[in-house]
C-alpha cells in the first residue's frame, strides 16, 4: 500500500515537471491549430452576427481559386530552388571550413552572417542589390555592356530573385548544423581509409554522407518548413507581386487575413498547408529514417 | 555477406599467401626520426630496425611519444626530421596508402554504418578488388577472427572484444605484411585482454607479419613483444628483448617500468664499511662506489627471514593478499621496499625481520642521469666475517622463499666471486 502510493506520487511529481511546456505547447501550438481547423468550417459573421457554419464549402472555394493554385505552384518551384541548393552549398561550405585553412574562424563567421542579419534588414540589403537602375547587378551588367534586367519587377525573373536571396541566407545557418555534425566524426576513420588509399572522394559518400544523414534530415525538414513559412521578405522586396509571380502560401494567408479580412478562407488556407507539412515531414521521416543511421 | 561464403572457407588455406613476393620481407628503418610541435618536441631523434616477421613494442608512460613514432610510420603525422624506410623504399613522404601498411586504432576506428562485412572489405573495395575476391578473402579472414556469425551487424551491435575482433580483420585482409597497432588492447576489460593477448601473439605468428605495437601496459609488452622499445621524453630508453629489459634494466626508469609491483629503488648512503641504505647504517649492501647512487631489487627477488638470521633489517608495516602471492611492505631506515612472496606469508605489522637477495638482483643506478653501473652488490645471505656462500638453501621457518624461473636461470649462471670483504650484518 505505501509503494503504492509512493508511485502515485512519483506519477503526479512526473506529471507536475511536464505541465509548464505542457501548457504552453496546448495554448500556443494545438489550441490555435483547432480553432483554426474550426474557423475553415465557417464564414465570418458580419456586423455582430454569429458565423454561419457551413461544413466545406471554403475547402471547395479553394479548389476553385486560380491564384490559390498559382501562389502553390510559386511555393512548390520556391521549395525545389531553395531545399537542394541550400543544404548542398550548406554541405559544401561545412566541409570547406572543417578542413584546415588560414582564417578558418573568419570564414565561418563570413559564411554564418546572413543568418544572423534579421530578415528585414538582409532584404533591404538585396533591395539595393536588386534595384533596376542604381543595384549592384545592373550596375555590374552596365560595366560588362549587358543591359540591365529588373530583377523584381519582371515576372519571368522576380521568384527567380527571391529564391537566390533565400539560399544566400539559409545556407549559412544549415552549414552550423552540417559542422557540428562533422566534428563529431571520429578523425580516425578518416586515417584508417587513408591507409587503404581511399580517395576523398571514395570517403566523402561511403563515410562522410552516410554519418551526416540524421542532419541532412533534419535540415531538410527544417528547409521545408522554412520554404512555406516566408512572410518577411516578400513584404520588403516584392509584396507577392508582379501579378502574383512570387506570391507564396503564408503570404496568401497573411493577404487574406488582413488585407481581404477573410479570416475564415485564411484559416482554410493554412489548415492544407499544415495537412500537406504533415504529410510530407511524415513521408520523409519513414523513408529516409530506414536509410540514416544513427549514432 | 553471402550465406554461402562460409562454405567456401573451408577448403582455403590460411590468409598467408603474398598479394606480390616482393612486398613480403620488408624490414622498417628509423633514421634519427624527429617530431615536433612548434617548440615542444614530442619525438627526439630516434632510430631503430624491426626485422620482417617481429614483432615489436613501443613501450612507455603516456606522452613519451611513442604513439607519435607509430604514426610516423603510418603515415598519419608527418616527420619533422629523418627517414623512414620500408623495405628499399625511403616512405618519409609518401601517403599512408602507399605504405603498404595495415593499422590497428585504439578506439578501433569502426565505421558505424557498416555492417561488420563491409567494414572488413573496406580497403577492399577502395584498392578495387574484384567483388568473388572480396567474397573468398572475407570468408577467410572472418574465420581465422571467429566473426562468421556477425557478418551482418552493425558495430554497435557487437561487445568490446568482438569489435576488437573486426578492427583486427580488416588489418588481416589487406593482407599487407606490416601491421601497427595502437594501444588496441586499451578499451577491454582485463579478462579479454589477457585472451586477445593470446590471440594477437598466435595471429602474428600465423599470419608472419610484422607488428609494431604501441603499448603502456608492461605486462602486453613482457608477453607479447620479441623485442622491446621503451621510451621516455621522445627518446630511446632501451632496446632488448623482454628479459634484457626485466634482467638488465639499463636505467631506473627502465627499472622502474617493468615489472609488478615495479622493482624498487632505494638510495643509498656511505657508511664504514660500504654503501648502506638510507636510515639503516648497520648493513652494508655494496661496496663504497655505489654510495649516493640507487638501488634497484625486484620484489620477487626479497626474501623475508626471521630476525635473527643474516640480511638486512627490516620492519613489516603492512602485507597485501593477493592468491597466490603477496606484497609485504617494508620499512628499511628511512626507506620502503615491496617484497613479493608466495602464498600468505604469516608476517604481522610492526614485525621485525631481515631481508636477503642474490647478488644478481641488486642492480645500481646512477643518482643523476639514472644510468646502470656496473657496480656487484654484496651476498647478504653471507654471515658477517665469513666467506659467502652461493647457493640459497631456503631457511628453515621463513615461508618467504621466492622461486621464479628467473630466478632458478639467473643463479645457475650466477658464478662471479667478488672480494673477500666481510659483507652484511654487523651489528
Amino acid at each position: 500500500m505505501v509503494i503504492h502510493n509512493a508511485d502515485r506520487r512519483m506519477q503526479v511529481y512526473g506529471a507536475l515537471l511536464l505541465l509548464p511546456a505542457a501548457v504552453l505547447l496546448g495554448t500556443f501550438a494545438y489550441l490555435p491549430t483547432v480553432a483554426t481547423l474550426v474557423n475553415s468550417l465557417f464564414l465570418p459573421g458580419f456586423r455582430g452576427e454569429p458565423p454561419a457554419f457551413v461544413g466545406l464549402e471554403n475547402y471547395a472555394m479553394l479548389v476553385e481559386d486560380r491564384t490559390f493554385w498559382r501562389v502553390a505552384r510559386n511555393n512548390l518551384i520556391y521549395a525545389l530552388g531553395t531545399i537542394p541548393t541550400s543544404i548542398a552549398l550548406a554541405l559544401g561550405m561545412a566541409l570547406f571550413v572543417n578542413a584546415r585553412l588560414p582564417g578558418r574562424g573568419l570564414v565561418r563567421m563570413a559564411y554564418f552572417t546572413p543568418t544572423i542579419l534579421p530578415m528585414i534588414a538582409a532584404a533591404n540589403v538585396w533591395m539595393f542589390f536588386y534595384a533596376p537602375q542604381i543595384g549592384l547587378f545592373n550596375k555590374l551588367l552596365g560595366a560588362l555592356g549587358f543591359s540591365g534586367v529588373n530583377w523584381l519587377g519582371d515576372p519571368g525573373v522576380a521568384l527567380g530573385s527571391v529564391i537566390v536571396m533565400t539560399v544566400w541566407k539559409e545556407a549559412g545557418f544549415f552549414m552550423i548544423f552540417y559542422l557540428a555534425a562533422l566534428q563529431s566524426i571520429p578523425p580516425e576513420l578518416k586515417e584508417a581509409s587513408d591507409l587503404e588509399g581511399t580517395s576523398r572522394w571514395s570517403f566523402f559518400w561511403r563515410v562522410t554522407f552516410p554519418l551526416l544523414m540524421p542532419t541532412t534530415l533534419f535540415v531538410l525538414i527544417n528547409a521545408l518548413i522554412n520554404a512555406v513559412r516566408v512572410v518577411d521578405h516578400l513584404f520588403i522586396l516584392t509584396k507577392g507581386g508582379p501579378n502574383n509571380a512570387t506570391n507564396l502560401l503564408l503570404y496568401y494567408v497573411y493577404e487574406n487575413a488582413f488585407s481581404f479580412f477573410d479570416r475564415s478562407y485564411a484559416a482554410t488556407i493554412t489548415v492544407v498547408i499544415l495537412l500537406v507539412l504533415a504529410v510530407v515531414a511524415t513521408l520523409k521521416f519513414t523513408v529516409l529514417d530506414r536509410r540514416t543511421h544513427y549514432q | 555477406m553471402n550465406p554461402d561464403n562460409n562454405n567456401q572457407s573451408q577448403s582455403d588455406s590460411p590468409p598467408s599467401r603474398p598479394p606480390d613476393a616482393t612486398r613480403k620481407h620488408q624490414r622498417i628503418r628509423l633514421e634519427a626520426v624527429s617530431k615536433r610541435w612548434g617548440e615542444s618536441t614530442a619525438v627526439d631523434g630516434i632510430g631503430f630496425d624491426v626485422a620482417p616477421g617481429e614483432f615489436v613494442i613501443l613501450l612507455g608512460p603516456s606522452g613519451c611519444g611513442k604513439s607519435t613514432t607509430l604514426r610516423m610510420i603510418a603515415g598519419l603525422e608527418r616527420a619533422s626530421a629523418g627517414r623512414i624506410h620500408i623495405g628499399e623504399r625511403d616512405v618519409t613522404h609518401l601517403p599512408p596508402g602507399d605504405r603498404g601498411i595495415s593499422m590497428v586504432f585504439q578506439s578501433y576506428a569502426l565505421f558505424p554504418h557498416l555492417s561488420v562485412a563491409d567494414n572488413i572489405v573496406f580497403g577492399l573495395r577502395s584498392r578495387k578488388v574484384p567483388r568473388a575476391e572480396q567474397r573468398e578473402r572475407l570468408a577467410r579472414v572472418a574465420e581465422l577472427v571467429d566473426l562468421e556469425a556477425y557478418l551482418e551487424r552493425k558495430p554497435a551491435q557487437l561487445s568490446g572484444g568482438q569489435r576488437q575482433r573486426v578492427a583486427l580483420a580488416r588489418a588481416i585482409i589487406s593482407e599487407h605484411p606490416i601491421c601497427l597497432m595502437d594501444e588496441p588492447l586499451s578499451n577491454l576489460d582485463a579478462r579479454l585482454r589477457g585472451e586477445m593477448r593470446r590471440e594477437i601473439k598466435a595471429l602474428q605468428r600465423r599470419l608472419g607479419m610484422t607488428v609494431i605495437y604501441v603499448t603502456h601496459d608492461q605486462v602486453e609488452a613482457m608477453s607479447m613483444g620479441d623485442r622491446v622499445i621503451l621510451m621516455q621524453d621522445g627518446r630511446i630508453v632501451q632496446d632488448g628483448t623482454p628479459d634484457e629489459l626485466y634482467d638488465r634494466p639499463a636505467t631506473a626508469f627502465a627499472a622502474g617500468f617493468i615489472g609488478s609491483p615495479a622493482m624498487n629503488l632505494v638510495t643509498l648512503a656511505a657508511a664504514a664499511d660500504g654503501a648502506v641504505i638510507e636510515g639503516e647504517p648497520h648493513c652494508s649492501v655494496a661496496p663504497h662506489e655505489a654510495k649516493g647512487h640507487r638501488l634497484g631489487v625486484r620484489p620477487e627477488e626479497i626474501r623475508l627471514l626471521p630476525a635473527d638470521a643474516a640480511g638486512v633489517p627490516a620492519e613489516v608495516i603492512d602485507a597485501e593478499y593477493l592468491g597466490a602471492d603477496s606484497i609485504v611492505r617494508l620499512r628499511v631506515g628511512s626507506e620502503q621496499l615491496r617484497a613479493r612472496l608466495d602464498g600468505k606469508p604469516s608476517v604481522a605489522p610492526g614485525a621485525a625481520c631481515r631481508l636477503q637477495w642474490r647478488r644478481e638482483a641488486a642492480h645500481f643506478f646512477a643518482a643523476d642521469d639514472g644510468r646502470r653501473l656496473a657496480i656487484a652488490g654484496h651476498d647478504l645471505a653471507a654471515p658477517p666475517g665469513r666467506h659467502r656462500f652461493e647457493s640459497h638453501a631456503p631457511h628453515p621457518g621463513g615461508p618467504a622463499a621466492t622461486t621464479s624461473p628467473v630466478q632458478d636461470r639467473e643463479a645457475r649462471a650466477s658464478s662471479n666471486p667478488a672480494g673477500n670483504d666481510s659483507p652484511g650484518v654487523n651489528r
